[in-house]
């Protein structure tokens, strides 16, 4: 029988076909851990008594989650992140360098076949390459940072096809949050999640891992795409390794598909407080809007900031509207093209590259009461750092819609 | 392993991180004693002030979903739980649980035998728990976790061996 691409990529690593279940111990070719999980990880790491980093080019670190630190604390453990990197030899990405999920590819870290281990439950993005990449906790992160392997139970696999053409107004988070609303919170759990279908094929990267990216909100483990000449384009020269065509055989085993007709689908949103509590935009119209999110590790690219500046060119927005790029190669880019001027004239807020409200850390926190429309994977209470704050999740395309008109809408309904 | 006896704290599906110690609290400090003052403080804001050494919590689906941070196991082990069963668990929390020698049970059945303020009585070793005179059982822990756990967690574990126990047998 046939390999799924996770069984693929594992089978290559072990020498031979892995079964579902199965625990394997494979080595490890990227790991990293940004500033909220990193100081346990320095932690656990000289409380296990480990001397020295296994391989300080694979081993990473990012200060993107509270960045630039809006505290004395925070500062503590960025200081903590640096000296221990120093020391080590880690390679460190430091503040206004952007988000490590848009970092780790950007800057070669990330090849199909590869495996990814990244202390943040998001590292599923990586799969978007076709790599193993999956999320794990500090003191696994130390295993790995002493040993440079980790142990992994094979997963099942849930396959996710969208076939056809996506109406204009649609973008593949819709279809992620449309498969989301389906499969349920937990219904992959410990699932690689493979997405195919003509429609995925012909997705650019950034679209593409803005799905992989929220593999984790149904339960995966990681959430893969197989490599084709897209991967390649915007791979080469970024990887030191040879690009492979990786892809799940024809006959793989798949232990649950969902079929998405991509023609039907519609804007969809994640409603308060759940990431599967998802419905269409076209039921929930007219909901007042005080602030806007566009950015983060799943629409934080070029492509989501040029379709918010498409929309918002010449007009103003009513909502409060804060935009971040996804990386200081994503700002640069979207300076060039005239982006940047176009959200900042309309009225955004364009801040430093890095995780930004997501996280509900150091600004962008709206008061009890208020309706936040944001770009971002999660919309759990108290994510944006208030428990009374209503998140709704959603596209660029229909985010940008929302603040020009401070209300929730459909985007360009009138085709 | 000897059985482990406490009071029970009932919590729904879905309870995330997020509810376990909000994101706002942990970019600022690794001290246990600070983090822990705010442990399920999303799903209830007394627990922490109420909470007692030994206590269990009892939840449904998905326990422990969404970020990665060991903080969530970490605040609730500081502050005096001494294990958690639920209907399943997410992943990353799973993983991260035994790593800091917090043990979880996955046993469906004793949610609807159980409520807040009940003892029950975990044996982990025989995969049974007994509650309200009755037994249900589960899925006993994998041997590697079992040991890890039995080494007081991975750090524990590492600098007792050497080594970590997955890189012998499967090497």
């Amino acid at each position: 029988m046939g390999m799924t691409l996770a069984e693929k990529i594992i089978s290559r690593k072990i020498g031979r076909t892995p079964s579902p279940g199965e625990i394997v111990v494979l080595p490890i070719d990227a790991a990293m851990a940004q500033d909220g999980t990193a100081p346990l990880m320095i932690k656990s790491f000289e409380g296990m008594g480990a001397k020295k980093v296994w391989d300080g080019k694979k081993a990473v670190f990012v200060i993107d989650h509270i960045s630039p630190s809006s505290n004395e604390g925070t500062s503590a453990l960025h200081k903590m992140m640096r000296d221990f990197a120093k020391k080590h030899g880690v390679t460190l990405y430091d503040v206004g360098e952007g988000i490590c999920h848009q970092l780790l590819p950007e800057k070669g870290h990330v090849f199909p076949g590869g495996v990814v281990v990244g202390a943040d439950s998001h590292t599923c993005t990586h799969g978007a390459f076709a790599a193993f990449s999956t999320g794990i906790g500090s003191t696994d992160m130390a295993a790995v940072f002493a040993s440079g392997k980790l142990w992994f139970k094979v997963p099942e696999t849930f396959r996710i096809n969208i076939a056809g053409e996506m109406p204009r107004n649609v973008m593949s988070k819709d279809a992620i949050l449309y498969a989301i609303g389906e499969v349920g919170a937990d219904g992959a759990t410990y699932m690689s999640v493979e997405f195919t279908g003509d429609a995925v094929g012909r997705m650019s990267v950034d679209s593409r891992m803005a799905m992989t990216n929220m593999a984790v909100e149904m339960g995966g483990k990681t959430g893969l795409i197989a490599s084709d000449g897209v991967t390649r384009q915007f791979l080469e020269g970024r990887i030191q390794v040879p690009f492979l065509e990786l892809s799940a055989d024809p006959d793989a085993h798949y232990s649950d598909v969902l079929e998405i007709e991509a023609a039907k689908l519609e804007p969809m949103m994640s409603c308060p407080h759940q990431v599967d509590n998802v419905k269409a935009v076209s039921e929930l119209e007219g909901i007042q809007v005080d602030q806007v999110f566009i950015g983060s590790c799943t629409n934080g690219r070029l492509e989501d900031l040029e379709v918010a500046a498409r929309v918002m060119r010449g007009k103003k927005v009513k909502a409060r509207t804060i935009v971040m790029p996804a990386s200081r190669e994503t700002y640069l880019a979207a300076l060039k093209k005239g982006i940047i001027e176009e959200l900042v004239k309309s009225g955004c807020a364009v801040g430093v590259p890095g995780c930004g409200p997501c996280v509900g850390g150091h600004h962008g926190v709206p008061s009890p009461g208020e309706i936040v429309i944001s770009t971002t994977n999660r919309n759990f209470k108290g994510r944006m750092g208030c428990a009374d704050a209503s998140i709704y999740l959603s596209s660029p395309l229909t985010a940008a819609y929302c603040a020009l008109n401070g209300r929730i809408t459909v985007p360009e309904k009138v085709l | 392993m000897e059985a482990i006896v406490g009071r029970v704290w009932k919590f729904g599906d879905d309870i995330s991180t997020d509810l376990i110690i909000p994101g706002k609290y942990k970019f600022k400090t690794i001290d246990l004693d600070d983090l822990a003052k705010h442990a399920m403080e999303g799903a209830d804001p007394e627990f922490a002030s109420k909470v007692s050494k030994g206590d269990i919590i009892v939840a449904g689906e998905n326990f422990g979903c969404g970020s990665s941070r060991e903080q969530a196991p970490l605040v609730l082990k500081h502050a005096g739980v001494s294990a958690v069963v639920a209907k399943s668990f997410a992943r990353i929390f799973y993983r991260n649980s035994f790593n800091v020698g917090l043990p979880l049970v996955e046993c469906p059945e004793l949610y609807s035998e159980v409520e807040t303020g009940d003892t029950v009585e975990i044996r982990l070793t025989e995969g049974k728990v007994l509650s309200r005179g009755k037994a249900f059982y589960f899925k006993p822990i994998p041997g590697f976790l079992m040991t890890i756990l039995q080494d007081g967690g991975l750090v524990e574990h590492y600098k007792k061996r050497g080594s970590f126990v997955w890189e012998g047998p499967t090497k």
